[in-house]
């Protein structure tokens, strides 16, 4: 962990995007994780991702619960509002934010702990609720506040530092979001920027709920060679189902693909996901291939990673409630009282 | 109409003679259906312009149990609950041996004679008035459902008849109450006519316990609080409710959508100003209102004593993060479950100071359902200039029953108190933003919305120890600097929290100090002490952080009674450990049987504290 405050110079030469801003632009504190943790890796691909589509930061809204995934929105977008809520209870704070503005992004960030245990209920019901954000979970199979503890999505066998086993099957998040009616899940790893930081783009430019699952090891408590959620573990048995790029919308599309090669998905903004075949045939759009494909994945000890599942055709909450196109924390006296006109009226229905 | 005989009772009781002051009690099964019936009798009672009361005293069950409908009827305006039954209309055979001890000698007892009245319920000293009301029901009705429901619309008429009430009163009200559903008027009104026509046919009427039209009502409604909160959020500006259904909380919610979707829809676009969210538990209810708060939407969530319980942590993350809310907390009797549909105040200290650490909330303590319209309107100014939770403290009793009050009122040039919110042209004058910063001296720092300025006002709200600038911090001395803020925050919320109702000061030795509910009862204790000589001052509390005036009120009286409707006298706790009062000067006075407090208890209360009270001091005369 780092104890100095973070050094402000620029250099003058950084690259800068469409709106003026550099990098530096979309940083956040100095991370005061452990050296080599994933969730490190995991802010710097939010950064990468952020700044490359040109993402204003004043328009994010961070959301976290409670836990070492949950320091994340600390480590991005300083100049974003950030809310670290209460454990395992991300969700519903992500909720009435959301009711309150539909025109800011929100990115919730929690943790297995946060949200496969404590916060399971919650989650379960955001999905239900189709709110239009991105989830993410840093999943490292472990408590590392609380010195490494299993949590519930440690696989069953895997083991921690101390040696303890886990005796129970665990809980897989992208397929209970599947199952429960997310638009779009996708199973990444921190250390593959590659897959990782286009994966961000389009989840954050999915209109609905968002899901992504990253394998995020934790480098104190979890990174034995016998937890399926090390380093070693994650790296032999990764599989990416398609090559992903993200082209925003105001991009010009230069590179070209052949035919047949990679399948092309536009998002509502007009921005589009290319996914380059990579082992077989693998169609986003199907929801009982999707969750095929990730159990037997894990039949073999394998990991199934990218874009998992998509849907474009689905509404979200303020779709689904048909909420004024006005953000409520804009509307005033005149849009929301009534007066004593009506009152009086009102009055005389209680006589 | 059918021949059918009444059940003969042979008797010759002394009747009482009684207008417009006595009590009719219905004994009923819940499910049968006599809750609007029931309903449409207090509000004739209303209509004709005398004071009334009625109270639904439930069970925690769908369908079978017993439930009692009691209606006080009162010219002198004394609508607290009243123990003596001088009319019982007694449709439960479950509870009927016990409903009929309750009528006092010479009262009545309406009940089916369809079956024969067993001798172990003749009592010598009350009178019978026996319909066949199943049996009418049955030769009238080909529906079996309308047969079961009409038996208590068959009732009211014949109470139409033995009380005089004007019968075209009756007719209107099933013409509102089936408004839009206009095959149904006819059948009821036929239902009530039957009624009208037996008691008229078989007895002599009316009895000696009349209506008399009175004037008592003008410029009066009868409404329930829980309706008043709920169209008090719509007055207030409230655009997101989140909850999760617990009795006696649900109807808050029913009231704002019933008026949401008429009164919130846009005219333009037929969309909606407003967003219910139907939580899957209290914890989330609360998070989702902490999360539109912090987002700058006003949001609310109503909930009991169970799911009150759940909220306390997030209550501690939005006082220390200052986040505002509204809280409605409808109290109902705990512990844990305890009695869901029965009433008390027995959350005061859990909601005062709710939520692990050195926490404390604002509470308000509506006493009238005008006052649930007003202070559920006013808590979200409260909220938003304190940028702190505020938890109304309203109860089953006034919750969900309907009560006579003066008509609501909204003063069309009052404007929202958003607090002290930056917009972007401020944040640009300003060169070192800092939430937490106390600038103005007073407790209360400046707050931003998310996306207001692309460069500045951007913060990170957190539950964890922060300074004023809200960085994270483990500083002990800058975590007590942020604490003592909130002290003095809430030192400033005294300035925007209602004074206490101070009756005219008498300079009386005794003083009665009560909250919410409690509130009914009140002048006709002051009436029937008076009347033995003994004067109180009285003062109803509507807010904490208690103001000086309270504590004022109490020095300035030899002894102070203060009503609790909880077995802890949580209420005394609280004035003791917040206003500095001595112990010794405030006496204790407690109901907790699951039903508002009588005149009578507090009165034989406050008889039996006299021998001391004399013994220590002059008081009274």
């Amino acid at each position: 962990m780092s104890y100095i405050n973070k050094p402000k110079f620029k250099h003058p030469q950084l690259q800068t995007n469409e709106l003026g801003l550099t990098r530096r632009d979309y940083e956040g504190t100095l991370t005061t994780l452990c050296a080599g943790c994933g969730h490190d890796s995991i802010s710097a691909a939010i950064i990468q991702a952020a700044a490359d589509m040109a993402l204003e930061p004043h328009k994010v809204a961070k959301i976290s619960g409670i836990g070492c995934s949950s320091k994340i929105p600390s480590y991005f977008l300083s100049k974003s509002h950030g809310f670290n809520t209460v454990h395992g209870r991300m969700p519903s704070v992500a909720t009435g934010a959301n009711l309150a503005n539909k025109e800011l992004a929100y990115i919730g960030i929690s943790g297995d702990g946060d949200s496969a245990s404590i916060g399971l209920g919650q989650f379960c019901h955001i999905v239900r609720r189709r709110i239009n954000m991105l989830y993410i979970v840093a999943n490292n199979g472990t408590y590392g506040l609380t010195k490494g503890q299993l949590s519930a999505t440690a696989d069953l066998g895997s083991k921690t530092k101390t040696g303890e086993e886990s005796l129970y099957d665990n809980i897989d998040l992208a397929n209970l979001a599947i199952e429960l009616g997310a638009s779009f899940v996708a199973r990444s790893f921190s250390g593959d920027k590659q897959q990782l930081i286009p994966l961000i783009q389009a989840g954050l430019n999915h209109k609905g709920f968002a899901f992504i699952d990253i394998i995020s090891p934790c480098v104190t408590f979890n990174n034995t060679d016998y937890s399926t959620h090390g380093y070693k573990n994650t790296w032999e048995n990764y599989i990416a189902l398609s090559e992903i790029d993200f082209v925003p919308m105001r991009k010009e599309i230069t590179t070209s693909y052949s035919a047949g090669k990679a399948k092309e998905i536009t998002l509502h903004d007009g921005s589009v996901i290319h996914l380059h075949k990579t082992s077989g045939k693998y169609d986003p759009y199907d929801k009982e291939n999707a969750l095929h494909h990730i159990n037997k994945h894990k039949k073999q000890g394998k990991i199934a990673t990218g874009l998992l599942y998509i849907n474009q055709s689905t509404s979200d909450l303020h779709e689904l409630q048909d909420t004024v196109d006005k953000p409520f924390n804009t509307l005033g006296n005149h849009d929301l009282c009534p007066g004593n006109e009506v009152l009086i009226d009102i009055n005389e229905t209680f006589r | 109409m059918p021949k059918l005989v009444a059940t003969s009772t042979s008797t010759k009781v002394q009747s009482i003679t009684k207008v417009n002051n006595f009590v009719v009690k219905f004994a009923n099964v819940n499910g049968s259906g006599s809750a609007s019936a029931n309903n449409m009798f207090a509000k004739s009672v209303f209509r004709m312009g005398i004071p009334v009361s009625p109270r639904n005293i439930f069970p925690s069950n769908i369908q079978g149990l017993p439930t009692w409908y009691e209606v006080r009827i009162s010219e002198d305006g004394y609508l607290g609950r009243c123990d003596n039954v001088d009319l019982l209309i007694a449709m439960n055979e479950q509870t009927i041996k016990e409903d009929i001890k309750d009528v006092i000698p010479g009262g009545y007892v309406l009940y089916d004679s369809s079956k024969v009245l067993a001798n172990a319920l003749v009592r010598e000293n009350v009178n019978y008035l026996p319909i066949p009301l199943k049996d009418i029901c049955l030769h009238e009705f080909p529906n079996p459902a309308q047969r079961q429901l009409f038996k208590n619309i068959v009732y009211i008429g014949a109470l139409a008849a033995f009380l005089k009430i004007d019968f075209k009163i009756l007719t209107s009200m099933v013409s509102d109450q089936f408004r839009g559903k206009e095959k149904l008027i006819l059948p009821n009104i036929h239902a009530l006519e039957l009624g009208h026509q037996y008691a008229i046919d078989n007895f002599k009427c009316p009895l000696r316990l009349q209506l008399k039209r009175s004037n008592k009502n003008k410029g009066k409604i009868l409404m329930d609080g829980n309706t008043a909160v709920g169209l008090g959020c719509v007055y207030g500006g409230a655009t997101i409710a989140s909850w999760y259904p617990l009795t006696p909380s649900t109807s808050v919610v029913d009231s704002f959508d019933k008026y949401c979707k008429r009164l919130r829809i846009d005219p333009g676009t037929g969309k909606k100003k407003y967003s219910i969210i139907q939580a899957e538990d209290e914890l989330a209810a609360i998070g989702i209102a902490i999360g539109a708060g912090w987002n700058g939407a006003r949001a609310f969530t109503a909930s009991s004593g169970p799911g009150v319980s759940l909220m306390q942590e997030f209550l501690g993350l939005a006082y220390f993060s200052e986040v505002p809310l509204v809280l409605f907390n409808i109290q109902r009797v705990g512990p844990s479950t305890g009695m869901p549909t029965r009433t008390q105040q027995g959350d005061l200290l859990s909601c005062a100071y709710a939520s692990h650490g050195d926490t404390k909330h604002i509470l308000l303590f509506p006493a009238t359902p005008k006052e649930c319209f007003e202070l559920a309107t006013d808590s979200f100014d409260i909220a938003d200039r304190l940028q702190t939770p505020v938890i109304v403290m309203s109860d089953l009793e006034l919750g969900m029953n309907e009560q006579i009050c003066d008509k609501l009122i909204w003063d069309d040039n009052r404007i929202y108190d958003r607090g002290k919110v930056l917009t972007s042209e401020q944040l640009e004058e300003i060169e070192n933003y800092g939430r937490y910063q106390d600038v103005d001296a007073d407790g209360i720092p400046y707050r931003t919305y998310p996306g207001t300025n692309a460069n500045k006002g951007s913060y990170f709200t957190r539950g964890s120890s922060h300074d004023a600038n809200a960085a994270y911090t483990e500083d002990g001395n800058v975590y007590a600097e942020v604490m003592d803020r909130l002290a003095r925050k809430f030192k400033t919320a005294l300035n925007y929290l209602p004074e206490p109702e101070i009756s005219d000061m008498k300079k009386q030795k005794l003083g009665m100090v009560f909250i919410g509910s409690t509130n009914i009862v009140i002048q006709e204790v002051l009436d029937n002490l008076g009347k033995k000589g003994i004067s109180l001052d009285t003062m109803c509390i509507k807010a904490f952080p208690f103001h000086k005036s309270v504590k004022t009120f109490i020095d300035n009286h030899e002894l102070v009674y203060v009503i609790d409707q909880n077995r802890d006298s949580q209420l005394k706790s609280l004035l003791k450990l917040e206003s500095n009062i001595n112990e010794e000067k405030m006496y204790s006075i407690s109901n907790y049987n699951g039903v508002l407090i009588t005149a009578g208890h507090i009165e034989e209360a406050i008889l039996e504290s006299m021998p001391n009270l004399q013994e220590t001091s002059e008081v009274p005369a």
